[in-house]
Order: structure tokens, then C-alpha cells, then sequence
């Protein structure tokens, strides 16, 4: 057993793969034939709001809870059926669960110990420094800080070398200052040590801070997977348009779909979206942009060659945040537009009831099925799970 | 012994105002009636206990006591009846590890596998305090009987020989002391392995320990709060009891208790029965210190 679980980070071919992987509890689909492969080294997150199913596919990776259908695999190796403990798969809890009567010392030698591992007191006092525990090795894990519970944590999964280490909401408990720090110390060490991490967050900017890729998950599926700078340039679904920021969804009607550049009408205004991040083609669809792409300038004044422009705006909200000033404009169709502007001081500020043009790049804007719902992954005060 | 405390608390702000004084003096008073209780009907009869260890032994319960700080009585409790005190404190011994296994695994499945009949469970194990002490003592001697259900079946299967008996044999006393002290193993157990976080025992499983050496490396340890109180609650009363021995053993078996309650009740020796008792408590409670110390509760979460 000992041979079968010992690290193998920098062995190659080791990526974590979920074939077709299904979790029920009784009538309750958790997550829905989800296939999705995470490259070795490569740090992933899984990000969606509470109750999405990213969890239990922590969870299944884990070993803690079982597939109802589906296959999991390390490289070539099925894991499917291993037992949590045989598997060479760490986890950081989400509440640490560190155990509360062994010290700090004792908890991060706990998995090497429990493998027999001869030198573990070096690597021990080796990981401690990693994490910078050291002063804090003879104390219980009750006399420490969140921050450093949290360490510990890691430092606890780290220290077998995992193939994978899976982190579960690790800085949800950690204010928002620590949990910054926490954020670039996390990147640092996965970088140094180049372990693949997987990372379940439903903290939208957490991902994107840390994550090479993100899969934003949404009732069990995968709505969309891929880099965090393309899930927010180009959302393939309202989910994702609204849940990574924040979207203007316009409903548009599709005019021609022939070209590079799709023409859409907007309450008889046309404009254009490349077809690349057009993801509808027939009847409808919601163009989308984002606040901070819509550049806004007083009616008819400005010449916006080559630019989507739509006219007949009206300021009707105005709230000044220092680096930026948030316009809310009532279009001619009733309805309110998002529209954040650089504070560089370059441009006088609107006042309310300015009537403006709104113009963005064709690059910027995207257009999503209809079909879909425009409240789909707003941000709701949720509770944190 | 709540949840792991995440941040150290703040030292106790020094109370300065009177309203806080003030405060604090109702508290003590509550204290009050319960002390008042204590004092009458437990301080005072133990020292009167002590003064009465010490009378001479020459007097009757007729005649009267004097008081003549008469040591030796101690040294005679001892000579005459080592041997019960030994008896005494291995039954007692035995009977609490038997409590224990019985119990641990009674209390783990309580705590962990009983699902929506865990407080059928538990009411189960508080079930027999409904009845009385005494009588279900002395049905164990319709259980045991010679020609009883239990007794023909070890016969049966050649355990005990033909004219082998249970009742009346240490065996007897012992299984009655189990079984009475029983509850008082398993409640503690229970409470303190119902504490154990789940989650801890899937980080011990992710970090490579098999269910059993989770068990040896988290869950037990965290459990032992409720193995030192129940292992006490057990140890305690069932080295002090008579009742077992006396329903169930003969004089063979009888116990230090059965011989301060002949002391106090029958030959009305007032001093040695005094003099025993004390013996009994001191030694009762330095056995507790030491096992107390060694424990190392006081490490425990």
C-alpha cells in the first residue's frame, strides 16, 4: 500500500480525469455526468454557487463519497474504487478539521507517519517552514489564528506529496485581508512545488486570481471551462455572463449571420458581434457586454467609426466609487444599462438625466442563446456553504 | 470542551465599576442554599465519621462512645480485613474493564451507526433505572440459578462442569456489578464520542489511515474525556457496593461494603465501621488522583 499511494508529483502523465461522473442522493441529481480532465501541474478550480455539486466532485475525488455512475482516474491508474486512505489524493477541509488534540507538529507529521515514512521529522520541520510555522510546532492547532489553522492544513495534505491536492474553500473562513495574502501565498507555494491543485470556490475572484483554468459549474454540470481571462471576455451562458462580474444582457434579434461579424438589432438599433463569440445563431439572443467595456459620450457628439454604438440613452443614475464612476443609462426600450467609467480625470463626469451614446468595441461585446435566463448566476446574498 | 476555539480569548477585562461588584456578590449568593446543603448533610457527617473512626472501641451503641483518639482502630480495619479490601478493589478493577468493552462499542454505535434510533438507543440504556435497584439485583438470581436457563446452557456446552454453578461465585458478583454499573460507562462514552467531529475521522482517512488506525490515531483518543469519567463512575461506586455481592455471592465473596454494613448495622462496631469507611474514601481518592494525573485529562480537548 505504502508504494501504491507515495507522491509522484513530476512523474509525467498524471492528470486527473472524471469520466461521465454521476452523483445521486435519492431523487437529487448533485452532479450530472460530468467529464472534465485536469492537466498534472496545472492549478484548477472549480468554481459555482453553493449547492452546484463542486463539492461532491471534491469529495468523490477524495474517495469520501462514491460515484453513482462514472469513472475517476489519476493518469492511467482507475481510482474509482480506492478507498480514500490507498489513494494518492490529499484534501484541505474547508472547516481544516485538524485534529484537535495532536500539535502542530504531530498534525502535519500525521500522513507521512501513517506511511511509514522514516525521515518524517525532517520533512516535517521542513514543511513547517514552508508554511511558516515553525515558532508554532509544540502548540495545538486551538491556539492559533485562522490564518495559521489554515496553514497547518496545508502544510498537513502537502507534506505526502499528493498527485493531486484538492482545497475546499480553504480561505472561506479567513477575512478578506488574509484572505488575499493567503491567496498569492497559496499561488506561490503550488508554483514552487508544482502539484496539481484542485480548488472549490463559489468567490468568483478568488479563481480568477489564482486558477490556470476554471470550470464554472451550475446544477450539477459544467456550464463553461476554460482560462479566467476567456470565461470573462467570452461567456458562452447567462450563468457565466453573470456570476464571473457582471453583464449587461441586451435582447437582440439576428440579422445576418453570414459574415465574420454577426448583425444583431437591438430594439432597432444594429450592431455587430464577432461571430467567434457568438453562441446562437437562429431568432434571438442576448447581447452582452460588460459595464466596463461601454464607453459612454454625450449624444451625438462623438464619431464612433467601427464601434457598436447605440443612441438614445439617458443617465438616470450616478454613483461615484474613486476609481471608477457606475452609470446606470435608461435606453429608449425602458431598459437599464450598466456602465462603468475609469475615473482618469481626462473626462467630465455625466449628471443625472445626460442624455448619452453608448459605443463599444466589436471585439468586446457577445452574444448568448435566448433561451437562457437573464437573472441566470446573478450574485444573491448567499449563504456560504 | 466546546468546539476548537479559533482565536485566544481576550484576558478578563478587571471590574472596576460597582455594578459589576454588586454583580458578582448575587452570584455568590446563589451559591448559598447548595452550600448550606452540603455543609449539613455532608461535611458535618464526614467529619463526625472521622471523630467517630477514632472512639474507643471498647464502647457500645447502648452504652455510649468516648472519644479517646483511639489510632489503633485503624490499624485493626486494616488486619482484619485486607483481604476484603482486595477483593473489593479487584472486582472492582474487573468489572470496570469488562464495563468498558461492553460499553464502547455500545456507545460508538450509539454515536455513530444509530441514525434516526439514537435516542431510542439511549433511552434503552437509561431503561432499567425505571426499575428498582434492589429487585433487579435479585432477578440476576433468578438468571443465574442452578437450575436456570444460563447456568444449563454452559453446562450444555461443556463451559461449566455438571455440578458447576454460577450464583454464589465471584463470576455472579462480578456479572451483577457489570450490569448495574453498566450505564454509568456508557452514558459518559457516549457523550464524549458524540462530540468527535465526523470530519475528522475523513481527514484522518485521507491522510492515509485505514478505518481501524483512524480509529487507534483520532476517534479513541478524543474519546478518552468520556473512558476516564465513565471508567471513574464505574470504578468508584462498584468498590464501595455490597448489595452484589450480597445477593448473589456468599461470604467468599463478600466486599469491604458488606463488611462496614455488618460494621454499622449488625454488630453496631460504630468505630470500625467509621474507620473502614475512611480508609475506603482515602484510598478511593488517591487511586482516582494517580489514575487522574496519568490520564492527563487535563491535555485533552
Amino acid at each position: 500500500m505504502t508504494e501504491s499511494t507515495t507522491g509522484s508529483s513530476g512523474a509525467a502523465g498524471k492528470d486527473l480525469r472524471l469520466e461521465g461522473v454521476t452523483k445521486r442522493f435519492g431523487d437529487f441529481v448533485a452532479v450530472d455526468d460530468l467529464t472534465l480532465t485536469v492537466p498534472q501541474g496545472s492549478f484548477f478550480a472549480l468554481l459555482g454557487p453553493s449547492g452546484c455539486g463542486k463539492t461532491t466532485t471534491l469529495r468523490m475525488v477524495a474517495g469520501l463519497d462514491e460515484p453513482t455512475t462514472g469513472r475517476v482516474l489519476i493518469g492511467d491508474e482507475d481510482i474509482t474504487d480506492l478507498r480514500p486512505y490507498k489513494r494518492p489524493v490529499n484534501t484541505v477541509f474547508q472547516s481544516y478539521a485538524l485534529f484537535p488534540h495532536l500539535t502542530v507538529f504531530d498534525n502535519v507529521a500525521f500522513g507521512p507517519r501513517r506511511r511509514g515514512v522514516k525521515d518524517y521529522q525532517q520533512k516535517t520541520r521542513d514543511m513547517l517552514k514552508l508554511v511558516q510555522l515553525e515558532p508554532y510546532a509544540r502548540r495545538k492547532p486551538a491556539q492559533l489564528s485562522g490564518g495559521q489553522q489554515q496553514r497547518v492544513a496545508l502544510g498537513r495534505a502537502l507534506i505526502n506529496e499528493p498527485g493531486v491536492l484538492l482545497l475546499d474553500e480553504p480561505l472561506g473562513a479567513l477575512d478578506l485581508k488574509l484572505r488575499r495574502q493567503m491567496q498569492i501565498e497559496l499561488k506561490r507555494i503550488q508554483t514552487e512545488i508544482g502539484i496539481t491543485f484542485v480548488h472549490v470556490t463559489h468567490d468568483q475572484e478568488e479563481a480568477m486570481t489564482m486558477a490556470d483554468t476554471i470550470a464554472v459549474m451550475n446544477a450539477g454540470v459544467i456550464e463553461q471551462l476554460g482560462a479566467p481571462g476567456d470565461l470573462y471576455e467570452n461567456p458562452e451562458t447567462t450563468f457565466v455572463a453573470n456570476f464571473l462580474g457582471q453583464s449587461n444582457l441586451i435582447m437582440a434579434d439576428v440579422m445576418d449571420t453570414s459574415g465574420r461579424t454577426v448583425v444583431v438589432d437591438c430594439h432597432g438599433q444594429q450592431v455587430g458581434v464577432e461571430s467567434t463569440r457568438s453562441h446562437t445563431s437562429e431568432g434571438r439572443g442576448w447581447l452582452g457586454v460588460r459595464p466596463e467595456k461601454i464607453f459612454a459620450s454625450p449624444a451625438g457628439l462623438e464619431n464612433h467609426d467601427g464601434s457598436n454604438v447605440l443612441t438614445g440613452g439617458r443617465v438616470s443614475d450616478v454613483s461615484f466609487v474613486g476609481v471608477s464612476t457606475q452609470y446606470l443609462v435608461r435606453m429608449p426600450w425602458g431598459q437599464e444599462l450598466m456602465v462603468f467609467e475609469q475615473n482618469t480625470g481626462q473626462r467630465a463626469a455625466f449628471k443625472n438625466g445626460d442624455e448619452v451614446d453608448l459605443a463599444w468595441s466589436r471585439a468586446h461585446a457577445f452574444l448568448l442563446d435566448a433561451d437562457q435566463d437573464a437573472q441566470a448566476g446573478m450574485m444573491t446574498p448567499e449563504a456560504d456553504t | 470542551m466546546t468546539e476548537a476555539v479559533t482565536t485566544p480569548p481576550a484576558p478578563p477585562a478587571p471590574v472596576v465599576d460597582g455594578e459589576n461588584a454588586r454583580r458578582r456578590g448575587w452570584g455568590w449568593l446563589l451559591l448559598i442554599p447548595g452550600m448550606l446543603w452540603l455543609a449539613i448533610f455532608f461535611l458535618f457527617p464526614t467529619v463526625q465519621l472521622f471523630f467517630t473512626s477514632l472512639y474507643d472501641p471498647s464502647g457500645s451503641f447502648e452504652r455510649g462512645y468516648a472519644m479517646t483518639w483511639h489510632v489503633a482502630n485503624y490499624a485493626d480495619a486494616i488486619i482484619d480485613t485486607s483481604n476484603l479490601f482486595l477483593r473489593s478493589f479487584m472486582y472492582a478493577a474487573i468489572t470496570t474493564f469488562v464495563c468498558l468493552l461492553l460499553a464502547y462499542p455500545l456507545a460508538y454505535a450509539i454515536a455513530f451507526k444509530s441514525g434516526r434510533w439514537k435516542n431510542v438507543m439511549l433511552v434503552l440504556v437509561i431503561a432499567p433505572f425505571f426499575t428498582s435497584f434492589l429487585l433487579r439485583t435479585l432477578s440476576w438470581r433468578a438468571i443465574l440459578s442452578d437450575r436456570g436457563p444460563v447456568t444449563s446452557f454452559l453446562q450444555t456446552i461443556a463451559i461449566l462442569p455438571d455440578d458447576g454453578r454460577l450464583l454464589a461465585t465471584p463470576v455472579a458478583v462480578i456479572a451483577g456489578l457489570v450490569y448495574n454499573f453498566l450505564p454509568f460507562m456508557t452514558l459518559p462514552l457516549y457523550a464524549s464520542l458524540d462530540k468527535v467531529d465526523h470530519r475528522l475521522i475523513e481527514a484522518a482517512g485521507d491522510l492515509y489511515s485505514s478505518p481501524f488506525t483512524g480509529f487507534r490515531t483520532v476517534t479513541f483518543p478524543l474519546s478518552l474525556p468520556g473512558v476516564v469519567s465513565g471508567t471513574l463512575l464505574t470504578f468508584i461506586p462498584a468498590s464501595g457496593d455490597y448489595i452484589n455481592a450480597e445477593l448473589l455471592g456468599t461470604p467468599k465473596q463478600y466486599m469491604i461494603g458488606n463488611r462496614i454494613q455488618a460494621a454499622f448495622l449488625t454488630e453496631r462496631n460504630y468505630p470500625l465501621a467509621a474507620s473502614l469507611s475512611i480508609i475506603l474514601m482515602v484510598v478511593v481518592v488517591l487511586m482516582v488522583i494517580v489514575y487522574v494525573r496519568r490520564a492527563g485529562t487535563e491535555e485533552l480537548v
